[in-house]
């Protein structure tokens, strides 16, 4: 069974003209479990859309989103907060690290609306992307490549099915976002986590076994460059 | 645990603003707690105090002033009264016991009261109390100049056993007018903490016949302590002295008389209290507006920890928690302000009137306003929660340039 399953996904905006705007339509997208995807575009074709809809941050117009064959898009709000806070990861491109919390802290966050929290684990965690001797400084102490590799321990803290990485590199140089790149796929790996992946930038992307554009599975975007 | 660790960072993050919040609450919860029980405090010691007697008997004057001026030794004598009408009361059958005092002079501002040694060998002050004496003294001579201290003036004047003192003329320190008289202290008594801990008790005849007194005078009193055989007599002497006769008050009962004079300054308590709540309120809107102008700094860190799946009722019970923590440090400092609060108050007091009043005494204030304090914070967060509560996710986890 998919672990990821969208149907007939649409998105709409109302502009400040009263008008409405459909950014994202796609009729059909699904994942394996541990399966890594690649998802590239430009900047503004609905990529964050489209992953905040995946985790149930933002409400879709029409469709499903099957996520472990349970559908977020018909779920109370409560119940899609359970979702996030069990079974996805979510890397940011800024990271969002709460600023007031230690690195340790900001892991255990992660996992204390979820499974509990585990110092262990996060430790662990922590020691995997290489930040065991950070474990209390604060984010602003931290280079931002150190600081990308707590927003990856983060996201996996709640031992998800799914992590969803918005542009995680899009703050690096192309050496250290090969680098993160390389990390994020492994300690997924490592963890069993499936990956979707959303990039603005294709050489980083290369690496992808599956790798789609947005422009070919939305069809909003087909009619708006029409 | 999570909501606990979530508030005690944002109190920490907004560490000046949970301080000042948190004193204006203290401010607030001190002033209500200070107002409630001094107020209710000083009205029961005011009332308690009668110094072992049911009335007293004086010139005509108003009743107030005859109890102020003989059982809490304040106020200006409003005259005195022949020793025939000291003989008449104390032969009356209704009276249980009458010991004459004269006022008029002082030592450094500490009042000299001439008395009759029955005040203290047969006057209990309190059920079951008699004034006693710090070891090393006696009680007075009556016919020598000799002089006890109650226990609060000794302290405050330095005197001891052995130690000489010239009075001075009138209730109010002059040093001009020093009498030629030498009294020779005695005893020092114990603290009875009432009005005659700050008086230097001396023979009735020492006071009557000091140098410069009128000598025409010299046997009146200045008033009558009475105890009464019971009640019904009361009535009686009132109906004599007071609607018969138009010459001497005759005070009685004395709570009451004292009661009257609180429910007479009672729109001053009111006035008080008034402050006292505003000051609550004001305190409240200082969390409010603290909280509430520090949310648009707050939407990127409550969007991202919606995004890691805190719900929304985490989000709101975090900003009321907040509220309400505030306020429970603000009570925790309360007492402190309480405590300074009420110390001046009862030393103002204690030095004015020798009335002593306890600050561990307890009172339902203690309960209902940190109660009340906390309860209102919390409420007060509830404002703010609600904007947390409503913080849209999706557009707060934009980046920031």
């Amino acid at each position: 069974m998919a672990l990821l399953e969208i149907t007939h996904l649409k998105k709409n905006y109302r502009s400040p003209d009263n008008q409405i705007h459909t950014v994202l339509d796609v009729p059909e997208f699904s994942m394996q479990p541990k399966e890594q995807v690649g998802l590239c575009g430009r900047s503004g074709t609905g990529k964050t859309t489209f992953l905040h809809l995946i985790a149930g941050i933002l409400t879709a117009n029409e469709g499903q989103i099957k996520l472990d064959g349970q559908d977020i898009q018909s779920m109370r709000e409560s119940e899609r907060d359970r979702v996030r806070a069990f079974q996805i990861g979510y890397i940011f491109q800024t990271f969002n690290l709460l600023q007031g919390y230690t690195c340790l802290e900001n892991v255990l966050l992660g996992m204390s609306f979820g499974p509990g929290s585990d110092r262990a684990y996060a430790t662990e965690l922590l020691q995997k992307v290489g930040m065991e001797d950070r474990l209390h400084h604060y984010p602003r102490q931290l280079s931002t490549g150190q600081q990308q590799r707590i927003a990856v321990a983060r996201a996996l803290a709640n031992r998800p099915k799914l992590v969803l990485a918005d542009e995680p590199t899009g703050n690096l140089d192309r050496q250290h976002a090969m680098t993160a790149l390389q990390l994020i796929r492994e300690v997924c790996k490592a963890n069993g986590a499936a990956l979707l992946l959303v990039s603005h930038d294709r050489h980083i992307l290369k690496s992808f076994d599956h790798c789609w554009d947005l422009a070919t599975i939305n069809k909003a975007s087909k009619e708006a460059d029409q | 645990m999570t909501l606990l660790r979530i508030v005690l960072k944002s109190l920490r993050q907004h560490l000046l603003s949970t301080t000042i919040t948190s004193l204006s609450i203290a401010l607030a919860g001190g002033l209500i707690l200070s107002v409630w029980i001094i107020k209710d405090q000083s009205n029961a010691a005011f009332t308690d105090v009668n110094a072992g007697f049911d009335a007293v008997l004086g010139a005509r004057s108003s009743k107030l002033q005859l109890v102020l001026n003989s059982i809490f030794h304040v106020e200006a004598s409003p005259g005195n009264l022949a020793w025939e009408d000291y003989e008449d009361i104390r032969k009356h059958p209704g009276v249980a016991s009458a010991i004459p005092i004269a006022v008029g002079d002082n030592y450094r501002g500490f009042r000299l009261i001439g008395v009759t040694p029955e005040l203290f060998t047969e006057t209990q002050y309190r059920e079951g109390s008699k004034y006693a004496l710090e070891p090393n003294g006696r009680w007075m001579d009556p016919s020598r100049r000799e002089a006890v201290v109650g226990g609060f003036a000794a302290a405050q004047l330095g005197l001891k056993v052995g130690d000489n003192f010239h009075p001075y003329h009138g209730l109010i320190f002059d040093e001009e007018k020093e009498h030629a008289e030498t009294y020779v202290v005695v005893g020092i008594m114990k603290l009875s903490n009432t009005p005659a801990d700050r008086v230097i008790w001396i023979p009735l005849a020492g006071l009557q016949k000091m140098s410069g007194h009128n000598p025409e005078s010299a046997s009146d009193v200045s008033a009558v302590l009475i105890k009464l055989r019971n009640p019904q007599s009361g009535f009686r002497l009132d109906m004599m002295y007071n609607k018969q006769g138009n010459r001497l008050t005759f005070a009685w009962p004395i709570d009451q008389i004292m009661a009257q004079l609180f429910r007479k300054i009672s729109w001053f308590d009111k006035v008080l209290e008034i402050i006292a709540y505003l000051v609550a309120l004001v305190a409240a809107g200082s969390v409010l507006a603290g909280i509430y102008n520090s949310m648009n700094e707050r939407k990127r860190d409550i969007a991202i920890l919606r995004a890691l799946g805190a719900r929304r009722r985490v989000i709101f019970g975090a900003i009321v928690f907040e509220s309400t923590c505030i306020s429970i440090i603000g009570m925790v400092m309360a007492f402190a302000f309480y405590g300074i609060i009420f110390s001046t108050a009862a030393a103002v007091i204690r030095f004015q009137t020798g009335v002593v009043l306890n600050p561990f005494a307890l009172h339902s204030a203690l309960i209902w306003t940190p109660a009340g304090m906390i309860a209102l914070g919390a409420l007060t967060g509830c404002i703010p929660a609600a904007k947390a509560y409503r913080t849209p996710v999706a557009e707060n986890l934009l980046p920031v340039s």
